[in-house]
């Protein structure tokens, strides 16, 4: 029992720590006069993130359960090949930030936007590229954050030994509270904590892995003993071939630009400082991170040969190699990053809600006809609403939603991708190409997702892309141009 | 649209983007001919660099520190400082940079 204690003590203590940030966050809020200055605060903290904190976001956002259990338990499996595949994901806060980081920047501040709905109802000016987008995020995000919360409480159910709903509901309400009170600025300062929580569990977890197993050279020498593929960079029986691995270079290093939650962050940071030190602390981080937990799955396969699936790999590294205190300190790890994930998820269900569609089509644009306290009640009420949904959805999982998380990723890529980074760099670029994009996206995506029809291991999320890119291309040729309006704002001179 | 009425500030940030995805080139081509170049062979002859696989040293662990160098080196000469604020604000925080120079 002393030992079930010492595990959840760690647990709590960041918990604990988690909420007392977010408190300290909102202290520091400007206190808002109008409902306009109250959603710039609430939904994008003022733009005022240095360097450190908008490259750790951006990590926060994009990390998550499956960097934890999920990617290091097929690394167990598939040896340093997986591995390799995880390390596709470096480029990922350098690419976000580069393409799109001071064109964000200038455009957010252009058009007053907060999140990437409102750029695309300022770029595209349509009623439907809004709502598709919107409905998009909202049902994508609520899968993923369900996934999150499932992935979270089965976790904490294996290493310390509570239920699952205590898990569940230790960290859900944790989150959900955060979110709800602290708004953006919470989010982005328990992402940057928690991004650091993340790095030491990583280093924790591969020191005690290689120390158990004898030494890095005696990992690899019992793995190649157990099978030469393990070592190789194709996998056992060329599991990992080139065609499959080469689409993550798509899929995570282009599609990055595509997800909502990574990308709106280009719009709320401060300065083009901030910008440069994040792109070389991002990727930095994010590679040390990521190398440390898969690596840390593979050399697993050295210290407990013969576990029944890969999912059990780092949880049962953790109970086998950590003391108690310590396995509740890498456990704070993965909920680190799961609930950095929900966090920006639910922020931005909520921004869909209370900006992309209540202030929009009940109010018709006319925000002026809220008080900020009463929008503030809202704001905080539609995070609550949704991070509760999510929670109760989480006791008794729906087939469905866990269905369509398996495609969120790609999905949202589907939809984003395109819109979002052709609006900013092609004057072309027009209302009836995003649709067709998005349309075209969605529908590519899932048929090729369901039909599995053979493709040489390449991802759908390949033709996907490219479908979506020509459908973009013919909606601009044969749509309604921009409007000289649009393109005055988006890329006219400076006064 | 002239070519002399858009914004200023976007030569420069799609130079930029520019660089971002030459980095992302030189990271892909580090990553695959490291891997593929040194690991495709039977992994008997492997050679090893601290007990790991010389293909998987090189591409994953000196991967991410070298792409970190070359974009220390991009941001350091091919990024630019700029405002970002829209129109009015631009000025004054241009002005603000110009006073900050002079007390330098």
């Amino acid at each position: 029992m002393s030992e079930r204690i010492a595990s959840i003590v760690p647990v709590l203590l960041y918990l604990a720590l988690s909420l007392g940030v977010a408190l300290w966050a909102r202290k520091r809020e400007v206190q808002s006069t109008s409902p306009q200055r109250f959603i710039e605060e609430y939904f994008i903290g003022g733009r005022s993130m240095g360097g450190f904190v908008l490259a750790m976001t951006i990590i926060a956002s994009y990390t998550s359960a499956s960097s934890f259990v999920g990617g290091p338990g097929v690394a167990y499996q598939l040896g340093l090949s997986w591995v390799l595949l995880s390390m596709i994901q470096v480029p990922t806060t350098f690419l976000t930030l580069g393409i799109l980081g001071k064109r964000f920047a200038i455009v957010g501040r252009k058009t007053g936007a907060v999140t990437i709905s409102d750029y695309l109802r300022a770029r595209y000016r349509s009623d439907t590229v809004v709502i598709l987008c919107s409905l998009a995020l909202l049902v994508f995000f609520m899968a993923a954050m369900l996934a999150q919360f499932i992935g979270g409480a089965r976790l904490f159910q294996a290493v310390t030994g509570y239920p699952y709903v205590v898990g569940l509901a230790l960290f859900g309400i944790t989150v959900v509270l955060y979110t709800a009170v602290g708004g953006f600025r919470a989010v982005v300062l328990t992402d940057a904590m928690q991004g650091i929580v993340m790095v030491i569990a990583a280093v924790v977890v591969l020191l005690a892995v290689v120390q158990a197993g004898g030494g890095m050279g005696q990992c690899i020498a019992t793995l190649k003993s157990i099978d030469p593929g393990l070592i190789t960079p194709t996998g056992p029986k060329n599991s990992v071939p080139q065609p499959f691995i080469l689409s993550f270079w798509v899929l995570v290093g282009l599609g990055i630009l595509g997800l909502p939650q990574t990308t709106q962050r280009c719009m709320a940071y401060k300065d083009s400082q901030s910008l440069h030190s994040a792109m070389l602390i991002g990727t930095l981080i994010i590679g040390f991170m990521i190398l440390c937990a898969h690596l840390s799955g593979t050399l697993g396969r050295a210290v407990l040969p013969n576990l029944p699936a890969g999912d059990l790999a780092m949880p049962t590294l953790i109970v086998e190699l950590l003391s108690p205190f310590w396995a509740g300190v890498f456990i704070a790890g993965p909920l680190a990053a799961i609930m950095s994930t929900v966090d920006s998820m639910l922020l931005l269900a909520s921004a869909a809600i209370i900006k992309d569609l209540y202030i929009h089509y009940g109010l018709h644009g006319n925000i002026t006809r809220l008080s900020p306290e009463k929008l503030k009640i809202m704001s905080f009420g539609s995070t609550l609403t949704i991070g509760f949904l999510v929670f109760l959805a989480a006791l008794e999982p729906p087939d469905l939603l866990v269905w369509i998380n398996l495609f969120a990723f790609g999905g949202l890529e589907a939809v984003f991708l395109w819109p979002v980074v052709l609006g900013l760099y092609w004057k072309k670029a027009n209302a009836a190409g995003a649709i067709a994009s998005i349309l075209v996206g969605l529908v590519v995506f899932f048929a090729l997702s369901i039909l599995k029809p053979p493709m040489g291991g390449i991802h759908a999320i390949v033709p996907t892309t490219l479908a979506a890119l020509c459908a973009f291309a013919a909606g601009a040729y044969w749509g309604r141009p921009a409007e000289p309006e649009v393109l005055r704002l988006f890329w006219g001179k400076m006064q | 649209m002239q070519a002399n009425d858009t914004d200023k500030r976007y030569a420069q940030a799609n130079k930029e983007a520019i660089l971002a995805l030459i980095a992302y080139a030189f990271y892909f081509i580090w990553w695959y001919v490291c891997a593929y170049g040194l690991g495709d062979g039977d992994p008997e002859l492997y050679s090893y660099v601290l007990g790991l696989p010389a293909w998987f040293f090189y591409s994953c662990i000196v991967g991410y520190p070298l792409i970190t160098l070359v974009l220390w080196c991009m941001v350091r000469f091919g990024f630019n400082d700029m405002p970002l604020e829209a129109e009015t604000e631009a000025k004054t925080a241009a002005e603000a940079k110009a006073k900050h120079k002079e007390q330098v």
